[in-house]
């Protein structure tokens, strides 16, 4: 296990060092997309629309923050953790081969769709503790901008400014391995054990 | 007596107060928690969690950013000499949306047929369990409920032949394919019996018992740490990275059934358990139950 240390935009081959399990810290842009945000970019893509920012290399974050706009009209982020990243599994895949992103933060994991998608085009997952957007927070130097607020402050498109945002574990590396899907796999083996405690048989 | 202009007050002191600082027992149960882990990842992970919920509440800022969706749990006295009773509704709904600003909390209420409301109200919403109970005072209890916890909570439906190991083994194939979705380590609220509705109706409300206070009746208490212990074997852990912890306990109520039928409902409360309660007075004094709070 390494602690990394990475700046976006995250060059393929640094991606491709990091292997599952390792702690990764990222400096530079880390902007925040939801269920809605990724659909309407996915949306522009298919019309062939420029999108306000360029994804490429950079760290998406799976997050509806709480943000404070201040009398110059100048936001501030109050707390912003991880959302649950499951439900994007259904067009994350084809969301990271059209603007690849490097790394995708969120809680809770992704499955093999994610998994082979960042295998093919090189990017990793790290997993944020979940709740923990005090933690979050205080990484975020400044809010850059944001678009798309129409979505409502908790699905727009967040452009954050962050250092030393982490620990992220590599849950999802770009080799194929997934933690989460290794946890599921033990937590598989235990259920007998479990049903023994509850004196059930499957 | 005039009870509306009070209620509004607690009401934004006990929603201020729930998103930003943990109650003491679940600080207690989740320390312990970290202290027993002994999976490193599972470890990190609450630690990760205590900082966090410390921070938060030393610097008086919410503790995950998803403050919920507003829920209130009001007990009426019988015997409340109350004037305004159609006037609390309305007190309730002032003091989300003060909150909403103040807090502040994410505005977390959005019109399935359009967009967000910008201040946590919207269509029965807040959403208010009305109670008429003995006595004279009012109790009220803040209850902003998660969508992470609150998307991994389902009400099955059993054939009555499969008893309660059936409802047992349903809690315990549930929790797995739940995994690290609902944010554990988690509380888990589980309720057989009465109707598809009654079920969850109980079940949520187990979440609202202090952490890992058992059912006074001995062999329900029984199954909720027979529960706990199973839900614990499976090695998800904190945050569904591995661990020793991933529920903190279970809390278990029942209803009588319909011969035909074993309605069942399990409700997650993630690590963030986030509730205020407080007890206002036939004259008017308040009490808060879970955090002490300055007027």
């Amino acid at each position: 296990m390494a602690v990394v240390k990475l700046k976006t935009p995250i060059p393929e081959e640094e991606i491709r060092k990091l292997k599952a399990g390792d702690i990764l810290y990222i400096s530079g842009i880390v902007y925040l997309s939801r269920d809605e945000a990724h659909l309407r970019a996915l949306e522009y893509a298919e019309e062939g629309k420029e999108l306000p920012l360029d994804f490429k290399g950079l760290a998406l974050f799976h997050c509806g923050p709480i943000v404070k706009q201040d009398d110059k009209g100048e936001w501030h982020v109050v707390a912003a953790g991880p959302t649950t990243s499951s439900r994007m599994e259904i067009f994350q895949d084809k969301y990271i081969e059209k603007f690849r992103v490097s790394v995708v933060i969120g809680k809770g994991g992704m499955f093999e769709r994610t998994t082979a998608a960042m295998k093919k085009y090189g990017a990793v997952y790290g997993a944020f503790t979940g709740g923990a957007a005090v933690l979050a927070a205080k990484a975020v130097k400044k809010v850059k901008g944001v678009e798309w607020l129409d979505l409502g402050t908790p699905e727009a498109l967040w452009i954050f400014e962050v250092e030393e945002f982490g620990p992220l574990t590599v849950a999802i590396d770009s080799h194929g391995n997934n933690l989460f899907k290794d946890i599921s796999e033990i937590a598989e083996k235990n259920r007998e054990k479990a049903y023994d405690i509850i004196g059930v048989s499957k | 007596m005039e009870f509306a202009p009070i209620v509004e007050k607690v009401a934004f002191n006990l929603l201020k107060y729930a998103a930003t600082v943990l109650p003491e027992n679940a600080v207690k149960v989740i320390k312990t928690a970290y202290e027993n882990e002994t999976n490193p990842a599972g470890k990190s992970q609450l630690e990760a969690i205590i900082t966090n919920f410390e921070t938060g509440a030393k610097l008086g800022i919410p503790m995950c950013q998803d403050t919920g969706i507003h829920i209130y749990y009001v007990e009426i006295g019988a015997d409340c000499p109350i004037d305004d009773l159609g006037k609390i509704k309305e007190a309730l709904t002032n003091a989300s949306i003060k909150a909403t600003n103040e807090v502040p909390m994410r505005p977390n209420a959005v019109d399935p047929f359009g967009s967000n409301s910008g201040d946590n109200t919207g269509r029965y919403i807040p959403w208010i369990n009305w109670e008429i109970v003995p006595g004279d005072k009012i109790k009220i209890i803040a209850f902003p409920k998660g969508g992470g916890s609150e998307n991994m909570s389902t009400v099955k439906m059993l054939k009555p032949g499969v008893g309660i190991k059936g409802v047992m083994k349903e809690v315990v194939d549930w929790m797995i394919f739940a995994a690290g979705k609902p944010c554990p380590p988690t509380v888990v609220g589980v309720a057989v019996g009465g109707g598809a509705d009654i079920a969850m109706k109980i079940a949520k409300k187990q979440l609202m018992r202090p952490i890992g206070e058992p059912h006074p009746q001995k062999e329900v208490a029984e199954i909720e740490k027979k529960l706990k212990k199973a839900i614990n074997t499976t090695g998800i852990g904190p945050m569904g990275l591995g661990g020793d912890t991933t529920c903190l306990a279970v809390h278990m109520d029942y209803a009588h059934r319909h011969p035909a039928s074993l309605p069942m409902a399990i409700a997650i409360q993630c690590w963030a358990a986030r509730q205020s309660a407080a007890e206002i007075s036939a004259t008017g004094k308040i009490k808060y139950l879970h955090h002490k709070i300055k007027e």
